[in-house]
């Protein structure tokens, strides 16, 4: 593959005049230029625009500090079950065989082709008290809508499918043949998953988490739906930039916004760098 | 199929599969199925009438030909430069390469609500372009031209990402035995590269339509949400919601619902052929 590329570079007949390539190449970073870093350059310098001052103040007040606190107590929640279940799906489909294996896995994939504001509204539906169940958990006193739980939830169908989705495909690829040495060799189904399974997919399911982890500090429109939008109580980090920016107050709105934007910038930088090790494994 | 029929005269040795799978089944139905199945039921409530006329009254028809309409152009723009992007990534060199590639994500990996307030500010009159367009009086911010802006931006990746990899790895052969025997460089690209790239390329045109279609945080900022002009079916979905009318919210998100669904069963036939023609094309 790295010859042919070698090839297409050097080799006059196959490779387009300098001029094409340049144009090219320039239209290309243009394109990228103004749709990808402008964005990204943008957050800093309108959050920076008041001073270093004005932006420490806008991260460290009460608010703002309550919606990092929300946004960690979430991803804390909403990753790790996604996790757990990720797991659990990749060792029951890509490691044994049954009937329905794409139909299970088209259902896992589900909740990415769903828009993020459906996404809220299905707990709305189930949870509100024009429901049976909000109802019911009314008269008991529990408060999911509106409220912590009801953004946790919502922020566990978004990321769903992010670990189990990254697994399958990996877990498949590997096969059964280590593990089934290892179990006719005497080895528990736990000592198998920990010390032959686990050990091979490892970067795979940290990617996995990573893009999970990601999605879940972001998340806004499923998240806004479901929260209630009460300051200091039920905003995450996204939903108090949109408060502080509905307020005009853009230089906070970005600072907050810049935190997100470094989650972002983080993410990618980890991802490239397991890219690399996945390629290897 | 005859792998099946013999694993369940002989299970696999691996153990735990009762428990992952119920587990798996079961976390499945308490946060997507029965939660999903809960908007058909409740959609259910209201009469056919009742259905028709909420999502045929004038103002959400409006919604959803803006939100199609211009989730359609962002998606074509997306193919057309996601095409180029892709093939200046994987067919030349040049300062940077890897540092641009894997910014290509960054729609990603950025939450909505940070591009929907970043790109509002470049493209509001005030803005960095937002001014040059100003001074001829053109308005993109708070027009469907910046809704456009905001799905390009979320679309963005889904071309590039679905077309790189079959670019990476055309048979070189076709292109040299097209050279061999006359083909210029246009030639060869609009008969025997194009045509490879295709069903790439039309997946990745549907995964961004359909990305678009759902899109919400980063629109509402940059769209100026007026009725019939600039309001995205989503956001009608949230106001309706506002206003406790859930049933109305309900049957405008069913519709939604089936059209993504569709989407995603295109996009599965598309990816396929893609790696049909893909795997073909390599072991020819």
């Amino acid at each position: 593959m790295t010859d042919y590329a070698l090839n297409i570079r050097t080799n006059h007949p196959l490779v387009e005049s300098r001029t094409v390539r340049l144009t090219l190449i320039g239209a290309a970073l243009f394109y990228i230029g103004i749709m990808i870093f402008l964005p990204l350059v943008i957050v800093f310098i309108e959050a920076l625009r008041q001073g270093a001052h004005a932006y420490i103040d806008a991260i460290t007040e009460p608010d703002a500090l309550a919606a990092i606190k929300l946004t960690l107590l979430t991803a804390s929640i909403a990753v790790p079950l996604n996790l757990v279940f990720g797991l659990a799906a990749s060792w029951a489909i890509a490691k044994h065989d049954f009937r329905g294996k794409h139909l299970l896995i088209t259902f896992i994939d589900l909740p990415f082709s769903v828009s993020p504001v459906i996404s809220g509204l299905i707990y709305v539906l189930l949870f509100g008290s024009q429901a049976a169940l909000g109802q019911w958990l009314d008269s008991h006193n529990i408060q999911i809508l509106f409220a912590v739980p009801g953004i946790v939830i919502a922020t566990i169908f978004v990321t769903f499918p992010f670990v189990a989705r990254e697994m399958i495909p990996l877990m498949q690829e590997q096969g059964v043949e280590e593990e089934e040495a290892a179990i006719l060799l005497g080895a528990t189904g736990w000592q198998t998953f920990w010390r032959v399974t686990l050990p091979n997919v490892k970067w795979g399911l940290l990617y996995g988490v990573l893009l999970c982890n990601a999605r879940a500090m972001g998340e806004f429109g499923a998240v806004s739906v479901v929260s209630g939008h009460i300051r200091g109580m039920t905003n995450t980090i996204p939903l108090h930039v949109e408060i502080l920016y509905n307020e005009y107050n853009f230089v906070a709105a970005f600072a907050v916004a810049s935190l997100l934007t470094v989650l972002a910038l983080v993410t990618l930088l980890i991802k490239e760098g397991l890219e690399r090790r996945l390629e290897k494994e | 199929m005859a792998t099946f029929a013999l694993s369940l005269k002989k299970p696999g040795v691996i153990p735990g599969f009762g428990l992952t799978m119920g587990f798996t089944l079961l976390y499945l139905a308490l946060i997507v199925m029965i939660p999903l199945a809960g908007l058909v039921i409740k959609t259910l409530e209201l009469s056919w009438q009742e259905f028709v006329a909420t999502i045929t009254d004038p103002r959400v028809v409006a919604a959803f030909e803006i939100s199609f309409g211009i989730s359609f152009v962002a998606a074509l723009i997306n193919a057309v430069f996601g095409l180029l992007v892709a093939w200046v990534l994987v067919r030349y060199d040049f300062p940077w390469r890897k540092a641009v590639d894997a910014m290509v994500d960054l729609p990603f990996a950025l939450p909505t609500a940070v591009a929907g307030i970043a790109l509002t500010a470049i493209y509001a009159p005030n803005g960095w372009i937002g001014q040059v367009f100003a001074k001829f009086g053109i308005e993109i911010a708070f027009t469907p031209t910046g809704i456009a802006i905001a799905l390009v931006f979320i679309g963005l990746p889904f071309v590039v990402r679905t077309v790189e990899p079959v670019l990476r790895d055309l048979d070189p052969e076709m292109e040299e035995a097209a050279v061999c025997l006359g083909a210029t460089r246009l030639q060869i690209f609009t008969r025997i590269i194009l045509p490879q790239v295709t069903p790439a390329l039309m997946a990745g045109f549907a995964m961004a339509f359909a990305r678009a279609l759902g899109e919400y945080g980063s629109v509402i900022f940059i769209a100026g949400n007026m009725p019939y002009k600039s309001e995205i079916v989503p956001l009608i979905i949230v106001i309706k919601l506002e206003q406790y009318d859930y049933a109305g919210a309900t049957a405008i998100a069913l519709v939604m619902l089936i059209a993504s669904f569709i989407m995603l069963l295109i996009i599965n036939l598309l990816m396929k052929w893609s790696h049909v023609r893909r795997g073909g094309g390599m072991r020819a």
